[in-house]
């Protein structure tokens, strides 16, 4: 999942008797699935928790092209560099379309971006770890992009107009990635001796990051519970997290590759694998800035954003110009 | 802080001789950057022949709690749907 441990009203969930009558048409609204528009009355706190769950998905797109675009120059071939830049640029797009939507809650780009780059908004997790090999991209594609795709497709029905059209060009573009992921892992797998152990390298490190980007249990969370009541969340993480072991096993499997989890067994009685949980102080830590590039990546969008304001000056400064110039003509 | 780029309402038609319809939108400095941008970011995939691009603060919208009055008049009116009418069968399709 992109948005990790967002927080909500911090409040228990309240019923239909205990709203005053314009709380209670959104929220009866919302029960009956019909869409919430940027101009309609909503309480504070699903604006503020929207937010900031569609401003963090948003980083995630922006941080996540990093660890690919880390590997474009270093292609094994010119068409693995072209499928690797189409990714890369949906990314930029998928960035784009989620800012929008955040920016018809009243908060501007710009405005999202400083706070990304001072810390205090987050992104995903999972893009605070290196992609060390070729085969990491493959393993990005195919788990870190499946596990998006799991949190995504519910996400398509949430209660936000915006957030949901965004969610359906997304979900659209984000199968090519899942796809061409597993397809470098088939043939890293498939490959030479040194090239099928990059493959189980790539999985080894990124099964347990993958597994901590649906966020700890939250079944008994107060957050949790609001934001599905407010259906800005479907499922809880652990039911996505189960889909997603369930998904991947028999394609590691197909692969020939090894889930580095001596735990993992069917469960014949619940129907899918009983599995072993990611180490959630780690999660902790690089949630707190404490993981192995959490530092290089705030670095990198910081110098980018620096490196452009002349850029983004210029560009305005040409068009005020120039509209000037026209208005002067008339 | 410098100033944001305007936002930007884009437009896009298919192929199949629809009209354009609204797929998102945009910050750009000037209209033609916003068109260019609409390219690399709406039409990756094949999705449009034409572009639009509007400045989203000209575009003038109703307001949500106008819905009433501006929407509800036209449910009453079945008589304007041609399943209104009655047509026997041996007149066939009509």
């Amino acid at each position: 999942m992109y948005a990790q441990m967002v927080k909500s009203t911090g409040q228990g969930v309240k019923s239909l008797d205990e709203m005053d009558p314009v709380e209670r048409e959104f929220q009866e609204k919302v029960d009956a699935d019909i869409r919430i528009e940027p101009r309609d009355w909503m309480p504070e706190g699903y604006k503020k928790t929207l937010i900031r769950q569609i401003g963090q998905h948003a980083h995630s797109e922006i941080v996540g092209q990093l660890p690919e675009g880390n590997w474009i120059t270093r292609a094994p071939t010119l068409e693995r560099k072209m499928i690797l830049l189409a990714k890369v640029q949906d990314e930029a797009g998928h960035g784009l379309y989620l800012y929008c939507a955040a920016e018809t809650l009243g908060i501007s780009r710009d405005d999202m971006t400083e706070q990304l780059l001072s810390g205090k908004m987050k992104y995903s997790s999972i893009f605070n770890y290196p992609t060390l090999t070729w085969a990491d991209i493959g393993a990005v594609g195919w788990l870190v992009d499946g596990a998006a795709i799991m949190n995504q497709v519910p996400l398509q029905r949430t209660s936000y107009g915006p957030y949901a059209r965004a969610m359906v060009r997304i979900c659209k573009e984000e199968s090519f990635h899942q796809r061409q992921g597993y397809d470098i892992m088939m043939r890293m797998a498939k490959g030479s001796e040194a090239q099928r152990r990059m493959a189980q390298d790539a999985l080894n490190r990124f099964w347990y990051p993958s597994l901590m980007m649906f966020g700890p249990s939250d079944a008994n969370s107060v957050h949790s519970e609001q934001s599905m009541a407010w259906k800005i969340k479907i499922n809880t993480n652990d039911e996505l997290r189960q889909k997603f072991v369930d998904q991947t096993v028999p394609q590691a499997e197909y692969l020939g590759l090894t889930v580095p989890d001596e735990t993992l067994a069917w469960n014949e009685e619940k129907g899918g694998y009983d599995f072993a949980e990611p180490d959630w102080d780690e999660f902790f830590d690089v949630l707190k800035g404490a993981g192995p590039v959490n530092n290089d990546r705030l670095e990198a969008r910081r110098k980018a954003w620096d490196d452009g304001a002349w850029v983004r000056d210029g560009l305005l400064a040409h068009a005020e110009k120039r509209a000037a110039r026209k208005v002067a003509a008339e | 802080m410098s100033k944001e780029w305007p936002l930007w309402e884009i437009f896009i038609r298919g192929q199949h001789g629809l009209s354009h319809r609204h797929v998102g939108s945009l910050h750009a400095p000037d209209a033609e950057t916003a068109v260019k941008n609409a390219r690399d970011v709406y039409t990756r995939r094949n999705e449009g022949v034409s572009i639009w691009v509007v400045e989203a603060k000209h575009i003038t919208a109703t307001a949500p709690g106008d819905k009433g009055p501006i929407f509800e008049p036209s449910e009453s009116k079945i008589y304007r749907h041609p399943t209104f009418y009655d047509i026997p069968d041996e007149i066939g399709h009509m």
